[in-house]
């Protein structure tokens, strides 16, 4: 489904990911792993045309989307739940959730994703009118990965979402993920968590300063004692 | 002497104008609140607006109320053309972003008095004969300019179309969340480009409006819009930059302020009230009556 080939993107001259490969298939769940500061917002953001690569190919269905924007990028079927969140702070969570559909005219297009998103997550229904900012962190989250699902991605791209969230708000969002997978969408998620991670995923990749170090199933990743070490500081 | 008639005829008065520089100062305040860009060409583009109804109604021989929409729909081409032309050119400056927007916009304004002066002349011209000019309403012993009035009736339409607009479509919502976080509107499919060009001809749309209706009694000339944009500025930083709506009530108050200084003072003073208000904001409440 996703193929990216020697992905290299640098900022102000400074190469944050080099020379990057790697594979998502459809309905996989695919973790990238790996230390603050190794490059992995930046490879989702690169994908996602909030950052132009340097040089390198993406192909998504076949079609090369590097340093398309980032409307095209979601147009064609991706979703980036962004580090930070990015969600419009002064608008409620309802329009929040409405601007996720705002390509998809059609009425089924909104509803259908809307029931699955309060499914999910049951406490976003409970605040439909109150302003994002007004949200927890957890919640925001869950704010954040319910717009990006309203949009209808075939991939759906996750960047960092257990930062700065309650332990046990993120068992419930990295149960999600595996409900959103078994609805039929792929999802690349980016963490440095690695345990609960590991756990969810079907095959990893480990980033240490901007390239792929080791890549293949999550439980070989997971047990192996180099990575833990070597690449994770653990 | 102030008499309770004299004051409110000078009220209405304000009140006329008031809307009519509330108008004005809407599309001003929409695009500042959409990209933190202050347009220094609203000014021309009003001017544009004028000699556009003017270039109609002698090739027409419609009443510029008639054209009012026509033009509004000219200045909204003109406007999102100068996005795509000009400004989004300069917000791809690398360095000083801010200086280079400004010099875009006051630039383009020197460029369109330029193009007026050399294709109209410096001459002062007039629409001699329409349906409200000269025409007069009284309320209550109160009197009422019709081109007045219909300029602030057309405010008022123009305002309630713009809320509508801004919280029942999806499109409005757009707007608004491009004015929260512009990097972020691409993560649900929206073209902030477009959003902005659409943001500028709307914006060139509402000062269109206005300049349709204030050709109908005041003379057009290449240097017509400066005071008016003054005021536009004062307008929208009291209602608090980038908030519609707060243009809306600061215009009402701008107006009417200037209706007493004229009264008051002398009417060559008129803006020295306005001024004052200004200055007594800024330093009460430096983001405005409605900013955030």
């Amino acid at each position: 489904m996703l193929e990216v080939q020697s992905l290299t993107t640098a900022y102000e001259g400074l190469v944050a990911i080099s020379d990057i490969s790697l594979s998502v298939g459809a309905s996989e769940i695919v973790a990238v792993v790996g230390a603050n500061g190794a490059g992995k917002s930046t490879l989702l953001k690169t994908i996602a045309g909030m950052e132009r690569p340097a040089s390198g190919r993406i192909l998504f269905e076949g079609a090369d989307i590097a340093g398309a924007p980032t409307h095209r990028v979601n147009m064609l079927g991706i979703a980036l739940v962004p580090e930070g969140r990015r969600l419009f702070p002064r608008l409620a969570v309802r329009d929040n959730l409405r601007l996720g559909s705002y390509l998809h005219r059609r009425k089924s297009d909104r509803e259908a994703p809307l029931e699955m998103v309060f499914n999910l997550f049951p406490r976003l229904a409970e605040r439909l009118d109150q302003r994002a900012e007004t949200l927890s962190g957890g919640e925001q989250q869950m704010l954040s990965i319910g717009r990006a699902l309203m949009t209808r991605p075939r991939l759906l791209m996750l960047d960092e979402p257990s930062q700065g969230i309650m332990p046990k708000l993120v068992d419930e969002i990295l149960d999600s993920v595996r409900t959103i997978r078994e609805a039929g969408t792929t999802v690349l998620i980016v963490e440095q968590r690695l345990a609960e991670t590991l756990e969810i995923a079907d095959r990893a990749y480990v980033l240490q300063t901007g390239r792929v170090v080791m890549s293949g199933p999550a439980k070989e990743i997971a047990g192996n004692a180099d990575v833990r070490r070597a690449y994770l500081g653990i | 002497m102030l008499t309770a008639e004299n004051i409110s005829q000078i009220l209405m008065s304000g009140l006329l104008m008031g809307l009519i520089y509330a108008l004005i100062a809407a599309g001003l305040s929409l695009i500042f609140g959409l990209m933190d860009v202050v347009n220094f060409a609203h000014g021309e583009f009003l001017m544009t607006a004028m000699y556009a109804t003017f270039g109609l109604v002698v090739v027409l021989s419609l009443d510029p109320l008639i054209l009012s929409p026509i033009v509004a729909a000219i200045m909204f081409v003109v406007g999102a053309f100068c996005y795509r032309g000009i400004i989004v050119h300069a917000m791809r400056a690398r360095t000083n972003v801010g200086m280079v927007q400004v010099f875009a916009t006051f630039g383009l304004a020197i460029v369109i008095r330029g193009l007026a002066q050399f294709a109209f002349t410096p001459d002062y011209r007039s629409i001699p004969k329409s349906w409200l000019g000269g025409q007069t309403l009284s309320l209550f012993g109160v009197y009422m300019p019709a081109p007045q009035l219909a300029g602030a009736l057309a405010s008022l339409l123009a305002f309630g179309a713009l809320w509508l607009l801004m919280k029942k479509t999806d499109f409005g919502r757009a707007l608004e969340a491009t004015r929260e976080d512009a990097g972020a509107v691409g993560l649900v499919g929206i073209d902030r480009n477009r959003v902005f060009a659409m943001g500028w001809g709307l914006g060139a749309a509402l000062v269109g409006l206005a300049g349709a209706i204030l050709s109908i009694f005041y003379y057009i000339h290449p240097d017509v819009g400066g005071p008016f944009a003054l005021i536009a500025y004062v307008t929208v930083a009291l209602g608090g930059f980038g908030s519609v709506f707060g243009a809306l009530a600061a215009g009402v108050i701008v107006g009417i302020v200037e209706a007493i200084s004229a009264t008051v003072l002398q009417p060559s003073m008129k803006a020295i009230g306005i001024y004052a208000v200004y200055l007594l904001v800024v330093f009460l409440r430096p983001r405005g009556l409605f900013g955030h």
